[in-house]
């Protein structure tokens, strides 16, 4: 089935990105590998009939979120990375823990995961109308309130970045 | 009648609130005024209930819900029946003489507001006591006139023996209110009430206890009565309590609060009357108490003192009646006793008065000529203490004997012992005070005055009182013959156990002549040692036979307990001091400290700044918590 | 059950679990603070990924409302956090957390 190959594709992709965004020394090269796994992600949500999402996904991260960090890490000038001392004991402990951490929770998630019938289908669930529908209706107070965080979020930012805090 | 009955109680507690808080600016003779009018408000109200109880039943007057915790159920209810009301009768009247009189014999003091505010509280304290319904209400009370004593014993604060002398009342009554308590548990676990109605009026839940647990529970309530009443071994309080303004004296620790021991235990008589045994300490406790007091007036030289120890006496003698089964006859020399020692009290204060502040009757004498008043009205209690017909003394005190001598020989030879040592002591201190010559100081004799109106009156009217009240109480044999009831047992008969004499009207005479023969022995041996002979009593350091000294020295009663609970508690308190209280109190507080603080130098090195360690730590703990779950 | 053909919701829970923890051990093994940070985009991203996947499952839509308020939630967050960085950079000169170990005991 052309799905099943996409889907596997699209984790290869996912995790290659993911893989090499912390691996690389070069930090322009990790936010390009990122936006390279995000649009894997965007990729696996047109799979799983979010349309919408997958969009406000490819222009909410790849577009806003990543090209800030790129503007930051050029700002600050990060281009070449200096001195990051990484022993190998550390290095050691930060995989295998992160591998634990993953062997249990995949067994966790195998074990509970006994899902029962499928609920009715609604394979248009992730169609803008419907979202907005949603978003609009049901969630309404949480959207207003997210917007009001918004406000905040770019006060704070303004704020921070002034020079001089005292005044 | 209900509203009424709720009223008298308000009265005092509206006067002590308005003098406590609004009193500020008003004259001394407004604030005398509001007190003494508030007690008169109450006796009017007295009056009426009273009136309403001479045909009525007893009644119980719920005021509110107070305590209600599973099975524990308590009403803070008034109990209005005979025993309750003659009570109220004469708190209420001799209260409101006394803050008459206080009015005047204040009037200088700086205090005068504070004094008249405790004492319309103690008032209201009083009867809470009197009209509760069960034990506990009569707690709430009995506690609250202990109070009230305590701050009017100390109430010239700033001589530290007064606030010694307060401190002592406070304690040992203390003592006696634990055994209170505890009688007081013993009976609700067997009865499961506290309630007078309940237990003995209306019903008789009391009936729960019997055997040796009536016997302790009545035992225990005894040391109550005794810690509030003075008797052995509770007593070295009550002289001391002397260092209070005299019309204190006079109310608290003579007519009304003192006497709350005899008002418990006349409450109780159907628990009383279930135990021989309890009945007999109550009997030995009394007669002990009696002579142990009017052996000590022998020697007292203080005009209160004397009196003080004449209350123990007299105190005791209720208690021998109490323990013989004669509850009518206790309260009867309850009221009658309330009448001539608020006299004698009031009377003395009017001789200190005069005397510019002198207590030593050593250094009185010869003040007939100057205060007439309070000399006569001072003859009558004298001789109504005595027990001479017809004063009031004379019926109370005779029918006592007359009970001990039907139950017991010896009992009566020593009450005639005592009351021969009463009449002696008593007008040993009559005659040093008003016989003979001046022996105080030039300037106290030009000083010398009779006492205003205001202190006057109130002593007239307790000398009638005195002279006329016994007769609430004529002797059964003799008043059958000539027609007169014995109204006081009439009123108290369904309230109290009754026990009638059975003397024939003959012996009752006999009796009565024999004791007011020994009696006026003793006056005419008085007579001659001190106003004939004009012997004058002997200084401190004059004092040589060891028994005048044991006597003068009360027994050594305090040195006793100064050495046997006072030393070694002190020891103990000196000892925890100097090694339980900086090793292991301090040690604990202490070490919790410093375990904190090591632990805390201890835990925080985890905390190292570094975001790898915290999120390392916070994996670990996911993984321990899903493997948990699972 | 399938979520589309040939896919189960497992899955897809294991894929967001691998990138998960691939987040966890990019912040463990990275000491600057702007890739650790990136990591938690990832980790995000993954989380997002299983809400998806479960609102396709069970046909709500509630799944993508709570993905789209994560995202809302994320794009403040990294306003505010860069900000900070900034400011850090700023001040101190780096962004690397093992030399910005201040707070401590």
């Amino acid at each position: 089935m052309i799905t099943e190959y996409l889907f596997w594709f699209l984790a290869f992709v996912s995790v290659f990105g993911g893989v090499a965004t912390i691996l690389s020394r070069n930090p322009v090269h990790s936010v390009l590998y990122l936006i390279l796994t995000f649009f894997a992600i965007a990729g696996h949500y047109l799979l799983l009939n979010a349309q919408f999402l997958a969009a406000v996904h490819v222009i909410v991260y790849a577009g806003a979120i990543m090209v800030l960090f790129l503007y930051v890490i050029m700002m600050l000038n990060l281009n070449r990375l200096d001195a990051e001392k990484r022993t190998l004991i550390g290095k050691v402990t930060s995989a295998v823990s992160a591998g634990l951490l993953l062997l249990v929770m995949v067994g966790v998630a195998r074990g509970g995961s006994e899902a029962g019938e499928a609920p009715a289908e609604s394979i248009d669930a992730g169609l803008v109308e419907n979202l907005g529908q949603v978003l609009y209706r049901d969630f309404l107070l949480p959207f207003e309130m997210a917007s009001v965080l918004f406000l905040g979020a770019m006060v704070g930012a303004v704020f921070l970045s002034k020079k001089e805090l005292n005044s | 009648m209900e509203r009424l009955v709720t009223l008298i109680p308000l009265f005092p507690l509206a006067g002590f609130l308005y003098i406590t808080f609004l009193s500020k600016g008003l004259s001394r003779s407004f604030v005398g005024t509001v007190g003494a009018g508030a007690i008169l408000l109450s006796f009017v109200a007295s009056v009426l209930v009273f009136s309403t109880q001479l045909h009525g039943e007893p009644v119980v007057v719920k005021v509110f819900d107070w305590i209600t915790a599973g099975s524990f159920e308590v009403d803070f209810a008034f109990l209005v029946d005979p025993l309750s009301t003659i009570y109220l009768l004469f708190i209420t009247g001799v209260a409101f003489l006394i803050h008459v009189y206080s009015a005047g014999y204040m009037h200088d003091d700086e205090g005068f507001n504070r004094f008249f505010a405790y004492l319309n509280l103690f008032v209201f304290f009083m009867l809470i006591l009197v009209l509760g319904d069960s034990y506990l209400t009569m707690f709430v009370g009995w506690e609250g006139v202990g109070l009230c004593s305590y701050m009017l014993i100390g109430f010239w604060y700033k001589d530290m023996r007064n606030n010694d002398a307060a401190k002592k009342a406070f304690i040992v009554n203390r003592i006696g209110d634990l055994g209170f308590i505890l009688g007081m548990v013993l009976v609700f676990i067997y009865c499961g009430t506290l309630s007078f109605g309940e237990l003995y009026i209306m019903d008789t839940a009391i009936s729960g206890l019997h055997g040796e647990v009536a016997t302790a529970a009545a035992i225990l309530l005894f040391v109550g009565a005794m810690g509030k009443s003075a008797q052995i071994p509770l007593h070295t309080w009550l002289p001391d309590a002397m260092a209070g303004p005299t019309p204190v004296s006079a109310l608290i620790h003579a007519a009304t609060m003192v006497t709350a021991g005899i008002y418990m235990v006349a409450r109780s008589s159907q628990l009383f009357q279930m135990s021989e045994t309890a009945s007999a300490v109550v009997v030995i406790a009394g007669l002990l108490t009696s002579l142990l007091g009017a052996t000590i007036a022998l020697t007292q030289n203080d005009i209160k003192k004397v009196l003080a120890y004449s209350t123990v006496s007299q105190l005791g003698f209720m208690f021998v009646a109490l323990g013989m089964g004669a509850y009518t006859i206790a309260v009867f020399h309850v009221i009658t006793h309330a009448f001539f020692k608020a006299l004698l009290f009031l009377g003395s204060g009017s001789v200190i008065h005069a005397m510019g502040g002198e207590q030593d009757i050593r250094r009185m004498g010869g003040l007939k000529s100057h205060m007439p008043v309070t000399y006569w009205t001072f003859l009558i209690g004298t001789i109504a203490i005595c027990g001479i017909f017809p004063f009031a003394g004379f019926f109370s005190k005779d029918q006592i004997l007359a009970h001990a001598l039907e139950h017991n020989i010896p009992v009566f030879a020593l009450l005639m012992l005592a009351s021969m040592g009463t009449a002696f002591y008593m007008f040993r201190m009559f005659y040093l005070t008003f016989h003979g010559h001046f022996r105080g100081s030039h300037e106290q004799e030009h000083h010398l005055h009779e006492s205003p109106r205001v202190m006057t009156i109130p002593l007239v009217v307790l000398a009638v009182l005195s002279t006329v009240g016994g007769f609430i109480g004529f002797p059964h044999a003799i008043g059958e013959s000539i027609g007169i009831h014995h109204w006081l047992d009439h009123f108290l008969e369904n309230t109290v156990v009754m026990s009638y004499s059975t003397l024939s009207a003959g012996s009752e005479v006999i009796l009565a002549v024999v004791a007011m023969a020994a009696a006026a022995v003793m006056i005419w041996y008085a007579f001659s040692v001190y106003v004939k002979k004009g012997t004058r009593a002997l200084e401190d350091d004059e004092v040589e036979s060891q028994a005048h000294r044991l006597l003068a020295n009360k027994y050594w009663f305090d040195e006793l307990y100064d050495a046997t609970i006072r030393r070694p508690a002190d020891a103990l308190s000196g000892w925890l001091s100097r090694l339980v209280e900086p090793r292991m109190i301090d040690g604990a507080v202490e070490g919790s400290g410093r375990l904190t603080r090591w632990s805390g130098e201890a835990v925080r090195t985890i905390q190292n700044g570094s975001l790898t360690t915290y999120l390392l730590a916070i994996i670990a703990g996911v993984i321990l918590m899903l493997i948990w779950l699972n | 059950m399938e979520l589309i053909p040939g896919v189960t919701t497992e899955h897809y829970l294991v894929l967001s679990l691998i990138l998960f923890c691939l987040g966890i051990f990019g912040i463990l093994y990275r000491r600057n603070a702007i890739l650790m940070f990136m990591c938690v985009e990832l980790m995000l991203n993954a989380s997002n990924l299983a809400l998806v996947a479960f609102s396709r499952m069970w046909g709500d839509t509630g799944g993508q409302v709570f993905v789209f308020f994560i995202m809302v939630v994320a794009a403040a967050e990294v306003a505010v956090g860069l900000a900070i960085l900034m400011l850090l950079y700023r001040n101190m000169g780096t962004t690397q957390t093992d030399v910005l170990n201040k707070m401590k005991w």
